[in-house]
């Protein structure tokens, strides 16, 4: 499988993000910088690594979202290929438009950067086909602002529609309904504050995140 | 011509920033503060005869983000 991962002046989880890709699917993603307006031909998954685009400028995520290259994912993804951004990427996701809500300061006002529980709460997706509907996995976040808010009708079409991939099992930054993960409305485009890519092999501690990328491949392939 | 734009958050959304300036007000002893919300002033130095749908605009696409926040133009004639 071809993978792009999309580079921001500030981002710092690019590598990580590369790094997990190669090693599942044995391929290392073209490393697509910003200021570009076309993704390489055939990409068959788009990332969006966590960081600290443009220094969180404005608000987290705003002016990587209005970056060049996100008209040629907001295109690519239209055309159902997957989009992933974890962390700076979900906040750029939910900016472009890609997915609803937006993430604001963490309630507690810390960052937060820690392992955390989550519970898969839909597992027919793409992203987490590998995963049993309600399982609870480990996963690491490190964030200042991963809370999660929406208007009462947005949240309920998430709840309604099975969108929620992943939810805290516990409070970790004042999320509505706790929510981790979510799933736009045709199912390809994922956002989450937790960070897949560095819960991938023994040495990180647990390597709960690995099965999202080993779905995502099997199901994509 | 100059214009001000007020961004501030949706009355309901929870302001974090917000209430740790309160709690400081507070823990500096400034009884009476019943609330306090933060926003941000932007300040547009902008070519005369921009239209204010553009303005707008600028406030719509990017200076604000409308799930979450309400913006104010406020312009300011410095001819």
């Amino acid at each position: 499988m071809k993978s792009a991962v999309l580079v921001f002046p500030g981002s710092n989880c690019d590598r990580d993000l590369a790094v997990a890709i190669e090693a599942v699917t044995g391929r290392a993603p073209t490393m697509v910088w910003h200021r570009e307006t076309e993704l390489p031909d055939g990409t068959g998954l788009i990332a969006i690594p966590g960081g600290f685009s443009y220094g969180d400028y404005l608000r987290s995520g705003a002016m990587a979202a209005r970056s060049p290259i996100m008209r040629a994912v907001a295109d690519t993804a239209g055309k159902g290929v997957p989009v992933l951004g974890v962390c700076n990427g979900f906040q750029v996701l939910t900016e472009a438009g890609l997915l609803p809500g937006a993430l604001m300061r963490n309630a507690g006002l810390h960052f937060v950067c820690r392992p955390v529980g989550l519970k898969v709460e839909n597992s027919q997706s793409i992203f987490t086909a590998a995963y049993k509907a309600g399982e609870e996995i480990t996963i690491p976040v490190a964030h200042h602002d991963g809370n999660y808010q929406a208007d009462a009708e947005t949240l309920n079409r998430l709840e309604g529609e099975g969108r929620v991939a992943f939810r805290y099992t516990g409070e970790v930054n004042g999320s509505a309904s706790n929510i981790a993960g979510i799933l736009n409305n045709a199912g390809n485009v994922l956002g989450m504050m937790p960070h897949p890519e560095r819960a991938l092999e023994a040495a990180h501690g647990n390597i709960d995140g690995r099965r999202l990328f080993e779905g995502l491949l099997e199901a994509v392939a | 011509m100059k214009a001000r734009i007020f961004v501030t958050l949706k009355p309901g959304v929870l302001d974090p920033q917000g209430k740790a300036i309160h709690h400081a007000l507070e823990g500096l002893g400034f009884g009476g503060v019943e609330d306090v919300r933060a926003g941000k002033l932007i300040e547009l130095d902008l070519a005369d005869g921009t239209s204010d749908a553009d303005i707008e605009a600028m406030c719509r696409k990017l200076l604000a983000n409308t799930v979450i926040e309400n913006f104010r133009i406020e312009k300011l004639q410095t001819a």
